[in-house]
């Protein structure tokens, strides 16, 4: 938890400085807004973590997002397919780019950065090609399920809050537990940290990695089901366009190493909070949108630095201590 | 004798040298002196400090106090290039040759012959055929340096090295992967370079070639100097009475294990040899050693029993009955454990806490529906450090900062907890210290005794001795031998370890 502390603090300034510089950032309206994105955003960023986790990188997420986002409304507007039977089939879909991911990299001992690379652009080819690369939509006849991603849930306090954010909090306290509770999340941080022991010590490391592969893609389709019901307006070759590098970078923000084996699902979370804090912040602030990534990308460089530094600092402190302990 | 002159003063000098890493004090006020044209052995067990020590002459690595000199005069070598500038020059244990380019281009890597700021191709073969000759290597320049032998690798080495203008060759374990021949080669070499006045410090694990070379020995023993042998002093018992600091009783006691054997490999097949099946069986409560080169297969050989690799045929039967083992779940299943070679990539997790690296192979066991069993984790992790005495200061501790014999300790604590029937140890001491040795072979015979077979490959002729109620020698994929305890010495292990090579070459 201690290891949080450092992100929590510097959502925590990004917040009271915008809050102090503008009194629009606390309205109602665009809290709202703000944990509405940040739980869409949230929930992939989740999946992105599962595989950072193992040692790997997923590059495809926002293709998969644009696939799935377009799918659906192609399927229920085009197609006139049910709803349920429509969603199990998207989600479907991304559960087999997740599985071919994992067998790809496990089997067939590919890198994860070519495969998932390859689908960040197969994906999106696809979405293109089955919508013929016209914009989607989902007009007023599903207002229903559009409700899960804009509808709000009156709480406590007479605040309004986003439907969205309930499915968020679900999935992080399903995926805390499974990645802190259950043998295959101790697993899934074992290989990250050292894949040949883990493998020595019977786990089966494939099957894990493939799984975590898996996650990542099902909460990418999770993800483009509820961003195209947001939006009802999804341009396939638009939809969740660098997805994945905000999903990357939330997770490494939260503590997560790209070299595996590290992060919290409590950590992924603030560390999306803070991404799009940020950027709610430079819209609001009237700051030039121009200047965007280069002041997100500033930010990430900075806490990543920082974060580097604070651990060789414990390091030390560590191998003091293991040495005093000695006769 | 080539005996440096009373007088004359040491080429090379070493004074009160400390070197720690956390959790290890490797070196402490350790002292060398070495002569024009003398050949040094410094021998001592794993562990002892002799590769720090090494690795701090040549540069790798810098002191933490002491003093160097080279013909009186002190230096520093903060890295390889002084060292090398001093006329000192380390041949690696792992050979590191760039294998992908010819021998010409290894000789000069980094100092190529230079025209017009392009490689003199000619000069540098040419040169080349002059440095390949003071070793006796009789390979063309142009030779890929992965086409040739272990044995011609080290003498490429060795030629790199002469390159250098070196005075001094420091050799660390030159001989553990050459056949008995390129062992005699290598003899040839040292000799013959020490009678041109190059100084040779040779570590060594074989006391035979110990006594076939050195003019003096220097012992070490847990870091520090146990004391020095002159070339008529140079004989087994007192370097082993040196090495161990006590004289090693004969162990004349009955062998243990008895009974129906409870693991047995039928025609086995490794995918390393895969034309070579082996035979062997191992009886509760027995101990048994692997001897052995190393490449020998005996590495090769755990690994098919515990299922990291798959066989290449062959049967392995578990209490009589043919168990199939595809995966190290498998082999956990049918009651076997494997503590891996390389202790750091293969045996724990440096970066993951003592107690989390204790509990990793019995979660599976105690979890309920793949929850993990939280109470039962950490009573384990506790039983087990306490068990084996584990030097933490708490659970959470990375094993990283642990000693290398404590981090040994927790890769079998891991196991032990699983009450395997079926213990495999690869290389169980490597690079451990002499207390945590002693406390290994002392588990190691307690597990025996309550009926667990073991086992264990070692490269360490000491140990095999020591702790094996039979022995198996392999040579290169096959097992061509085995000993009983009375039929068992130094000797009879090297006659079966470099079996065939000499009818071979």
């Amino acid at each position: 938890m201690k290891k949080l502390l450092g992100i929590f603090g510097l959502f925590v300034f990004i917040f009271v400085f915008t809050a102090l510089r503008s009194p629009n950032f606390l309205s109602a309206y665009n809290l709202q807004n703000l944990v509405g994105w940040t739980s869409l955003f949230g929930i992939i960023s989740i999946g992105a973590a599962f595989v950072i986790i193992t040692g790997g990188i997923d590059l495809s997420i926002g293709s998969t997002v644009g696939l799935v986002g377009s799918l659906l409304s192609w399927l229920l507007m085009h197609k006139g397919w049910s709803e349920p039977a429509a969603l199990l089939a998207v989600l479907a879909v991304s559960l087999l780019i997740g599985l071919s991911h994992g067998l790809l990299i496990t089997k067939m001992r590919l890198q994860p950065f070519v495969v998932t690379l390859c689908g960040l652009l197969l994906y999106r080819g696809l979405a293109r090609f089955v919508t013929d690369d016209e914009s989607q939509g989902f007009g007023s006849a599903h207002d229903g399920l559009r409700r899960i991603a804009i509808g709000k849930l009156d709480v406590v306090g007479g605040f309004a809050v986003p439907v969205s954010v309930f499915i968020m909090v679900g999935i992080a306290v399903a995926a805390a537990i499974f990645l802190n509770r259950t043998i295959w999340g101790r697993y899934l941080l074992a290989l990250g940290r050292n894949e040949t022991a883990a493998r020595y010590s019977g786990i089966n490391t494939d099957r894990m990695k493939i799984t975590a592969y898996v996650i990542c893609s099902l909460l990418g389709g999770v993800g483009g089901i509820l961003f195209s019901l947001n939006l009802n307006s999804i341009q396939p070759s638009g939809l969740g366009e660098f997805y994945e590098l905000y999903a990357i970078a939330a997770a490494v923000l939260g503590g997560c190493s790209l070299r595996g084996g590290e992060g919290t699902i409590l950590g992924v979370i603030i560390g999306t909070a803070v991404m799009r804090v940020l950027y709610n912040a430079i819209n609001i602030l009237g700051i030039p949108t121009h200047l965007e990534f280069a002041i997100i990308g500033t930010v990430i460089l900075a806490g990543v630095i920082a974060d580097e530094l604070v651990k060789r600092i414990a390091t030390k402190r560590r191998a003091v201590r293991a040495l005093s302990g000695e006769p | 004798m080539n005996l440096p002159e009373p007088n004359a003063r040491p080429l090379l000098e070493v004074r009160g040298l400390c070197k720690s890493f956390p959790g290890v004090r490797a070196l402490r006020d350790v002292g060398l002196t070495l002569g024009c044209g003398e050949v040094l052995a410094v021998i001592g067990e794993n562990g002892a400090g002799k590769s720090t020590l090494m690795k701090i002459l040549a540069g790798v690595q810098e002191q933490d106090s002491g003093e160097i000199l080279v013909n009186g005069e002190t230096v520093r070598f903060p890295n390889v290039r002084a060292a090398e500038h001093a006329g000192i020059a380390l041949i690696h244990q792992e050979l590191n040759l760039a294998d992908n380019l010819d021998i010409a281009s290894n000789l000069f890597l980094g100092r190529e012959p230079q025209r017009f700021g392009f490689v003199d191709r000619r000069r540098l073969y040419s040169d080349s055929l002059g440095l390949l000759a003071q070793v006796g290597l009789d390979c063309a320049p142009r030779t890929l340096v992965s086409a040739l032998s272990p044995g011609r690798q080290q003498l490429v080495e060795i030629a790199k090295a002469l390159g250098t203008n070196a005075r001094v060759l420091i050799m660390d374990e030159p001989t553990s992967s050459l056949s008995r021949h390129e062992t005699e080669q290598l003899y040839r070499v040292v000799k013959d370079l020490r009678s041109r006045g190059v100084s040779v410090v040779y570590i060594s694990h074989r006391l035979g070639e110990v006594k076939e070379l050195a003019d003096r020995v220097l012992v070490l023993r847990d870091g520090a100097n146990a004391g020095e042998l002159q070339r008529g002093e140079i004989t087994h018992d007192a370097m082993v009475r040196l090495m161990v600091g006590r004289d090693l009783g004969r162990h004349d006691r009955t062998a243990r294990g008895h009974g129906t054997p409870v693991l047995e490999a039928r025609g086995l097949r490794t995918a390393a040899h895969p034309r070579k099946p082996l035979d062997f069986s191992v009886c509760p409560g027995e101990i048994v050693g692997v001897a052995g080169l190393v490449g020998s297969g005996r590495t090769e050989m755990l690994q098919v029993l515990f299922g990291i690799d798959p066989t290449a045929g062959g049967e392995i039967r578990m209490n009589g009955r043919p168990v199939r083992i595809a995966s190290p779940l498998d082999a956990i299943r049918a009651g076997m454990a494997l503590v891996p070679e390389d202790r750091k990539q293969q045996g724990v997790i440096l970066e993951m806490a003592v107690g989390q690296n204790t509990t990793l192979a019995s979660l599976r066991r105690d979890a309920r529906a793949g929850f993990l069993n939280r109470k039962r984790e950490g009573e384990i992790a506790v039983q087990m450090t306490t068990q084996l005495r584990v030097k933490t200061p708490d659970l959470s501790q990375f094993v990283q900062f642990l000693s290398g014999g404590n981090q040994q300790k927790v890769a079998l604590a891991k196991w032990l907890a699983l009450e395997p029937r079926v213990l495999l140890l690869d290389e169980p001491t490597r690079g451990i210290d002499i207390g945590a040795k002693q406390e290994i072979y002392r588990l190691m015979e307690e597990l025996a005794g309550r009926g667990v077979a073991i086992l264990f490959v070692s490269s360490e002729m000491e140990e095999v001795l020591r702790m094996s109620d039979r022995t198996l020698v392999m040579h290169e994929g096959r097992i061509t031998g085995e000993l009983r305890r009375d039929e068992l010495s130094e000797e009879a292990i090297m006659r079966l370890a470099t079996a065939h090579t000499a009818s071979a070459s």
